[in-house]
């Protein structure tokens, strides 16, 4: 059972629409007790860091994501969540992520980095099973995560950047799988299946 | 590398797609939710669905449809059309929207802007342009083309960008429904004047039309409705053409 963890902003219906879709079943609460009993988490997000922090920490979640060790994915702004720091909003974010992030600069790019983007993976990783190489993914994110040890597939705009990481279970993905077609489809499942 | 989008556009009135001409002599064009599959899995990279009806009793139906929608495809899709406050603003998101796009309520409001950026993100806010050249250069209209709104587009770009629109989408009401190709000079002023993704609307009618709104107007995305509604041309064989002109286009 996967646990979608609530916290009162993000947009919980695509990620719901999508495990429907796979057929995996999985429940939306922003209860530490309930979300004991999953097996699997996903932490969601859009919109700003400071603020999802601050949604977290008011409801318990924040430590409880920390210290509960099952297989977590993070998407979009939940990824960012996952690491030390956020510039956005100058917010301390959960730490299990070594790093910082940062905002895209430069006068060639466009910010937000909206649009269907490639995915290339530097090292093996369970989530990409049965994904080509360089498949397309959705993204939207004016923030980013730089290559780090944690990095297992970088996207390019403006100079490349980490768009999936992973350390230990934790996983985080910086494109929306619930949005990218058959190919994010195949991720949810690579997430429920083999991580 | 990001690749550019091309945006299927659904006007929906009263439970069905329809398209008009110049913003008005609408023809029926189908199931919105049919329709929105089908795009989907012609390879659309997103959809946009424009409430044009905006009555009352339309709403709650409209919110059906986009529930609908939202469970049908996968990819990203932006409501639109008579959404003049936050609170109407959250419903689409919560019925399965992942933007909204706001046209006359930002123009009577602007500061809705930073109130719907501070609930849900920038990237939920897409701020709708409908501008019609006047003598010096383009003007927004509001309500579908019928009210005169700021007289200056390309600043009024500007500043819903600086209030935090995730991205613009720019309609030239003189070539809506004309098939005669996007105002590439209206797209070429603003996208050089912001740095937030422009989409283009407004007057596709031919495949060079999608490539010179992409390459000259420097925009990031093309909506389409007509052309595709009535089977001029599909999805595929656009792609397959942006491609060979050395667009990056998601096969």
């Amino acid at each position: 059972m996967i646990g979608i963890i609530d916290y009162g902003a993000a947009n919980i219906r695509s990620v719901c629409n999508a495990l429907e879709r796979i057929g995996a079943g999985s429940f939306v609460s922003g209860d530490p007790a309930q979300l004991d009993r999953a097996t699997r988490l996903i932490l969601p997000g859009v919109g700003s860091a400071k603020s999802a922090i601050g949604m977290l920490r008011s409801r318990g979640l924040a430590e409880w994501i920390r210290l509960n060790g099952k297989p977590l994915l993070g998407i979009c702004l939940g990824m960012q969540l996952l690491y030390e720091y956020s510039d956005e909003g100058s917010a301390p974010c959960l730490g299990m992520m070594k790093g910082t992030i940062h905002r895209f600069t430069g006068n060639d790019i466009k910010v937000p980095h909206i649009g269907w983007n490639t995915v290339r993976p530097t090292i093996p990783e369970p989530l990409f099973s049965g994904l080509e190489d360089g498949a397309y993914f959705y993204f939207v994110h004016s923030y980013f995560a730089a290559i780090s040890p944690q990095t297992v597939a970088v996207t390019d705009h403006g100079g490349e950047f980490s768009s999936v990481v992973a350390c230990g279970n934790i996983r985080g993905v910086q494109f929306h799988p619930e949005k990218s077609g058959p190919a994010g489809l195949r991720l949810l499942r690579n997430f429920i299946e083999h991580c | 590398m990001l690749t550019r989008r091309i945006i299927p556009c659904l006007d929906v009135k009263d439970g069905r797609t329809v398209k008009g001409i110049r913003f008005e002599g609408l023809r029926d064009a189908g199931d919105p939710v049919d329709l929105a599959r089908r795009y989907c899995d012609d390879g659309a990279d997103e959809l946009v669905l424009l409430d044009i009806g905006a009555t009352i009793e339309g709403r709650g139906l409209f919110l059906e449809i986009v529930a609908k929608v939202a469970r049908a495809v996968q990819i990203p899709f932006t409501v639109g059309g008579g959404i003049g406050s936050a609170g109407d603003v959250l419903r689409a998101l919560h019925a399965g929207a992942d933007k909204v796009s706001l046209n006359s309520a930002i123009v009577r409001r602007p500061e809705l802007i930073e109130e719907v950026t501070e609930l849900a993100g920038s990237q939920a806010i897409v701020a709708a342009i409908d501008a019609r050249r006047s003598r010096t250069g383009w003007s927004v209209m509001t309500r579908s083309g019928s009210a005169a709104g700021p007289a200056d587009a390309v600043e009024w770009a500007q500043e819903a960008a600086r209030r935090g629109a995730g991205e613009l989408l720019v309609t030239s009401i003189d070539r809506d429904g004309s098939g005669e190709g996007y105002d590439l000079q209206l797209l070429q002023s603003i996208t050089g004047a912001v740095s937030v993704p422009v989409i283009a609307s407004g007057g596709a009618g031919r495949d060079v039309h999608l490539r010179d709104a992409l390459t000259i107007g420097g925009a990031d995305a093309v909506l389409v409705a007509g052309i595709l509604h009535y089977g001029r041309t599909t999805i595929p064989a656009l792609k397959h053409y942006l491609a060979e002109q050395n667009i990056p286009i998601r096969p």
